[in-house]
């Protein structure tokens, strides 16, 4: 019975201050910068109260019955009666959970339907496009009306709603900017669609969830939400400076890298749209040797040769902290 | 392929390992040598089909696994406790927590509770052993042979590093060119027909073996969750069988199931993995639930609260884990239709889940609960559970799990799920049967700092988790810039892995200590039982029961006590025919395990003269017509006198 | 345990048989689970051709059909050396169980030819998604149909040696599951791949 209450007053001092500590603070989950992610957070939040309740009752009624019923050393030969259990007891906590189900069901739906469509009170507006290619270990975002593509950063104007058409150039990654919205993923051969709005301009994180090899952790992105004026004079300015993306580049940046930022003043959509196919033409399996601490050259398979060769610089790169990951 | 690059060179952790692997399988085999235990470990052990034996095989392996992988478990804790630390690089953490995922869910929480099933199952049901005793021996070879294959994957040709679910496009050759994710589909391939052939084996046994009297409504609650789980490992395992296949196919011959190019879809692979995936996270936690069933009356000193919607729930939890594989991937751009149906059948799993929380707690409800070693990891079960269930609810939301997919939030989720569920359940199980399989107790006080560290260890490490998933940090991210402000939460997590560690240690420690000076006087019921297992010796002998028990209600032997119906005549006594050893299991097993390395490396021929091994083990079994022996009524007599004093 | 076993068939008289029937027929629901996931996948994949040949570019009706026609005789045949199993007819055994392995190596012979075919006409089983699927299908089947005809061969040396015993029966009688089994699997081939691939 020491044991109980140490076990018990464990529980209680662990989890209780964790689960106050999670409201309270501004974790950025709880932290919406948009609409999306705004729906997404009431939700949870709905959710953790009756969760809450569910822990505190199961726990206290967990707490009163191993403590009453403990066997005590006054108990003698004390045997406790069989019991077959009670029909309308069981039928009471059937029914509860059916109800907290159907009570977590409805806004569940309700959202899920939501956040699938242009954001509420921005349906009039024409959404800004922007087209998400993620690669090893990089994200490509091509702006086809605005013809811009940039690399591991994203401009968008505040307050306006983006759609984002999403795609991969080989791995499957999720894309995802918690503070605008929640994630999805990106797979080749296939598009999926995500509508997201920023409120105000500011900086917001963004990052791969879906594991992909080596580069992984690496795998974030900033944006960018600028006020409208600021969104044109900056598209206006890429057009001005920025280079030109040529197919040969873009097949250097496919190459599993970590890199920083780029900007050019054209994009790959011209030659491949990697959710219609054609992915294969960048694949290069040689480039994923790993080396166990050492460096080792596949110089076996002729074929390959010259590429890794020429390639060198990239295989050999480890995979470096680029940029800040600040997101607080 | 050159030497350095067959065998992984370069890392000083690797190095060691090797070193120590190497060492300690000279020391093994000279110590055998010098104890001339070669012939008693092949006549007592590697040829046996004894159910029990086999359990206990079955836990020792788990029980190494469990150290491996819990290894693999610090390294992670240790190599995330601060930003930007350099101790592992990306390569050798994405290895780590792959291998950690497969050996926690495959080789370890798999072979801990198939072996309690092993030595429970069939004392349970007073049978004299499971329906097909070479098949079993021959599963526990496979599952060993699989598991030694891919274990060997991280000092021979490099681990798997694609997660341990392996989702393509990543696992195929176009993007992990290497060996080590052939290991994953062959070692995995290898064990999973053994654990296929259990399920069957278990099916069986349970149908037809079971003590005369013993109806559908009186089957201890422990058998009927091993039965329910084994038609869901049959129903389960062959889609795997086929996903496996098809990675081998396309890794190793140049198809394209799950490729980029060509015409493959990498999202069958997840269809097809998480169809198997999610009914094998039941497979796992449903014995679980049936050994805190048993524990939890035993030491309430009460019958079971609501047995019959216990099987009920039993059953729709085992129908609903087939219907719910898409939450694994509602980020996938499914319709918001389909979201929507399977999160209502997932969070429908709550229902049958709450209802058996429900009735545990009013199990206990006027008992008078004893505070065992067994019984305190039942009793933390249910809290830490509870915070597992109620936070996969929350995932189950798919318009929520938006925000919580692939995070850490995920991760602390089915930790409290299948530590609390499946670990600490095999605990109890060990703590409570130990005595029906060697005879004597382990220690309950030391058993107590085991049982203190380990949970309290468990939620230092898992709870801050939620908290920095909530935060945005994803899984399996092997670093993380200090300005991310995680460091705190990861750091806290770093020293709980610790403090779980200890406890595993103190477990280890506990199994020496009992060995060496427990009280070998514990009596055929040390717990005071309520099924049949407690009805015969301790350890159980190996014809299990000299006279197979009657039974005419539920808890059949709590009930014999009473009535003083115990006891045992030598005129009821009959020869009991019994099962010979078999050297087959054990050679095709080795077979298999030779011919999977040898497609690991891609060596065809080697794999194809080693397949003439399987042919051979398998014309031999077909060709053997061996009886088995009895043993004699003198015998039984001679040995149930030894611990019931004279026979009536 | 063999009590109420006395009017039952020869190959259930003992409580083992008995288990073993029933595990068999256990075994072949996990088979079943195994060709419903490979007919799944082959759905899913089906149209993925990359540019390669499509079913309907490559698949000849005839000798498909002729495969059939061997593959359900030989079920048929198989059903009679039970038959004659049944009635301690030995011979009768020995001889059915032989016509149906020689049919089922017929249907080998026919399927092994229209995959060289297959290949020849530039659909190899590294083609596409499709013929990955087609070919894995297929050749597990294949690969089933190969086994059974090995293993039964080594019953038919056992019951050349031994006759027919509870033994024996019962392992004939489960091969005997195996074989209509694969046949059954054979007419979802047929109907879901052929046929639907030539008409869709």
């Amino acid at each position: 019975m020491k044991g109980f209450k140490k076990l018990f007053g464990w529980l209680v001092m662990l989890t209780i201050p964790f689960l106050l500590a999670g409201c309270e603070s501004n974790l950025i989950v709880f932290d919406p910068k948009g609409p999306v992610a705004r729906s997404l957070t009431d939700l949870i939040i709905f959710s953790i109260i009756f969760m809450l309740v569910i822990v505190i009752v199961v726990f206290a009624l967990f707490g009163y019955i191993v403590w009453k019923y403990r066997a005590r050393s006054d108990d003698g030969n004390f045997e406790p009666e069989e019991e077959k259990g009670n029909h309308l007891l069981e039928i009471i906590w059937f029914t509860i959970p059916v109800i907290i189900v159907i009570a977590l069901m409805i806004p569940t739906t309700k959202t899920i339907y939501e956040v699938e469509d242009v954001p509420q009170g921005y349906e009039e507006e024409e959404p800004l496009v922007i087209h998400v290619t993620s690669a090893d270990w990089k994200w490509i975002f091509s702006y086809p009306d605005q013809d811009i593509e940039t690399v591991n950063y994203l401009n968008i104007p505040a307050d306006h709603p983006v759609q984002f058409k999403m795609t991969s150039a080989g791995t499957m990654q999720s894309f995802w900017v918690p503070e605008l919205g929640g994630q999805k993923y990106t797979m080749a051969n296939m598009q999926t669609n995500l509508f997201l709005v920023a409120d105000r301009p500011g900086s917001y994180y963004g990052r791969n969830t879906s594991f992909n090899g080596k580069g992984y952790a690496h795998m974030d992105f900033e944006v960018q939400a600028l006020s409208q004026d600021d969104f044109n004079d900056w598209v206006q300015e890429v057009h001005d400076t920025a280079n030109t993306l040529t197919e040969e580049k873009y097949s250097e940046i496919l190459e599993p890298t970590v890199i920083g930022r780029m900007t050019f003043n054209n994009t790959h959509l011209e030659w491949i749209d990697h959710a219609h196919g054609g992915s294969e033409k960048y694949l290069n399996p040689e480039l994923y040797r790993i080396s166990h601490g050492h460096e080792d050259h596949e110089g076996h398979d002729e074929k390959s040769e010259e590429e890794t060769d020429s390639n060198e610089d990239q295989t050999k790169t480890e995979p470096s902290q680029s940029e800040d990951h600040a997101h607080h | 392929m050159s030497l350095d690059e067959f065998f992984v060179t370069g890392d000083p952790l690797i190095l060691a390992s090797q070193i120590a692997i190497g060492l300690t399988m000279i020391g093994l085999i000279a110590l055998i040598t010098y104890l001339k235990r070669w012939k008693w470990l092949w006549n007592e052990w590697f040829t046996t089909v004894d159910h029990k034996k086999i359990g206990i095989m079955y836990i020792i392996s788990g029980v190494l696994m469990f150290f491996r992988g819990g290894v693999d478990g610090l390294l992670m804790k240790a190599q995330t406790s601060r930003p930007e630390l350099e101790f592992l690089d990306a390569q050798h953490y994405d290895e780590i927590f792959t291998t950690h995922g497969v050996i926690m869910i495959l080789f370890m929480a798999m072979p801990l509770l198939i072996g309690l099933m092993n030595v429970v199952i069939p004392l349970q049901i007073g049978a004299r052993d499971v329906a097909f005793p070479k098949l079993n021996a021959l599963s526990f070879w496979l599952f060993f042979a699989g598991a030694m294959l891919f274990n060997v994957s991280f000092v021979i040709g490099g681990s798997p590093d694609a997660g341990w679910t392996s989702y393509f496009p990543l696992a195929g050759k176009e993007f992990t060119p290497g060996v080590g994710n052939n290991y994953y589909a062959i070692a995995l391939q290898i064990a999973g027909i053994g654990t296929l052939a259990t399920g069957i084996n278990f099916v069986v046994t349970i149908i037809k073996m079971r003590a005369p009297g013993m109806t559908w409504m009186r089957l201890p609650i422990f058998v009927w969750s091993t039965f329910i789980t084994s038609i869901i490992i049959v129903a389960a395992f062959p889609i795997f069988t086929v996903a496996l296949a098809y990675m081998t196919l396309d890794r190793l011959f140049g198809t394209h199931f799950f490729t980029v190019a060509n015409g493959g879809d990498p999202m069958l692979w997840l269809n097809l993995f998480w169809l198997w995936g999610h009914p094998e996270v039941y497979i796992v936690v449903l014995p679980a639930f049936g050994m805190f069933s048993e524990v939890i009356a035993t030491f309430a000193r009460k019958n079971l609260y609501g047995y019959k919607s216990m099987v009920y729930a039993v059953a729709g939890i085992a129908f609903l884990s087939m219907l719910v594989w898409v939450h694994h991937f509602y980020t996938m751009g499914n319709s918001a239709a389909v979201n929507s149906i399977f999160s209502l059948t997932t969070m429908m799993i709550a229902i049958p889940t709450g209802v058996k929380i429900f009735n545990w707690l009013f199990t206990l409800r006027k008992g008078r609960i004893e505070f065992s070693t067994a019984m305190l990891w039942s009793l933390a079960f249910i809290p830490c559970f509870t915070i597992g269930g109620v936070t996969g609810v929350m995932l189950a939301m798919a318009a929520a799990d938006y925000q919580y997919h692939n995070t850490m939030f995920l991760v602390a989720h089915f930790h409290y799920v299948l530590i609390p569920g499946v670990v600490f359940a095999v605990f109890a199980g060990l703590y409570y049967w130990w005595p029906k399989m060697f005879g004597f107790k382990l220690n309950e006080k030391i058993g107590k700092w085991h049982f203190w560290l380990f949970v309290i260890g468990f939620n230092m490490t898992f709870m801050p988790m939620f908290f920095v998933g909530l935060d945005g940090m994803s899984r399996r991210m092997y670093t993380y810039s200090a300005s991310t402000g995680w460091a705190g939460w990861l750091g806290f997590s770093a020293i709980g892995s610790i403090i779980l560690a200890a406890g595993f240690a103190a477990l280890c420690y506990n199994i020496y200590w009992s060995f060496r000076y427990a009280s070998r006087d514990v009596g055929n019921d040390p717990w005071n039982g309520r099924t049949l297992e407690w009805a015969t010796a301790s350890p159980a002998p190996h014809y299990n029961f000299a006279k197979v028990p009657e039974v005419d209600r539920l808890d059949a032997y709590w009930y014999m006590k009473k009535e003083g119906n115990t006891g045992l005549k030598k005129s009821d006594l009959k020869p009991v025919h019994m099962p010979s050893n078999s050297w087959t299991p054990i050679f095709l097993a080795v077979v298999f395990g030779v011919v999977g390395f040898f497609l690991v490396f891609e060596w065809f021929t080697l794999a194809i003269l080693a397949s003439i091994g399987i042919v051979v083990g398998l014309v031999a079994n077909s060709f053997d017509y061996d009886d088995g022996y009895h043993i004699s009524v003198e015998e039984l007599a001679d040995e149930e006198r030894e611990w019931r004093g004279d026979l009536q | 345990m063999t009590s109420h076993a006395n009017n039952m068939p020869l190959e259930y008289k003992t409580q083992q048989s008995q288990m073993n029937i029933l595990g068999f027929w256990v075994f072949l629901g996990a088979e079943i689970v195994l060709f419903s996931t490979l007919f799944a996948s082959y759905f899913v994949l089906e149209h993925n051709t990359a540019g390669g040949p499509t079913g309907q570019d490559i698949f000849i009706l005839k000798d498909v059909l002729i495969e059939t026609f061997l593959l359900l005789t030989s079920s048929f045949t198989c059903g009679l050396a039970i038959h004659s199993m049944r009635s301690h007819h030995k011979t009768g055994l020995m001889v059915w169980t032989i016509v149906t392995l020689l049919l089922g190596a017929g249907f080998l012979y026919m399927e092994i030819n229209e995959f060289i075919h297959y290949v020849h006409e530039g659909a190899s089983i590294q083609t596409s998604g499709f013929t990955a699927a087609f070919f894995t299908l297929l050749g597990t089947h294949g690969a089933h149909v190969t086994f059974g005809i090995f293993w039964i061969s080594l019953l038919l040396i056992q019951l050349a040696r031994r006759g027919i015993t509870e033994k024996t029966a019962s392992k004939f009688f489960i091969a005997s599951l195996y074989w209509h089994f694969l046949d059954v699997v054979w007419i979802f081939i047929f109907t879901f791949v052929y046929l639907k691939g030539m008409v869709m």
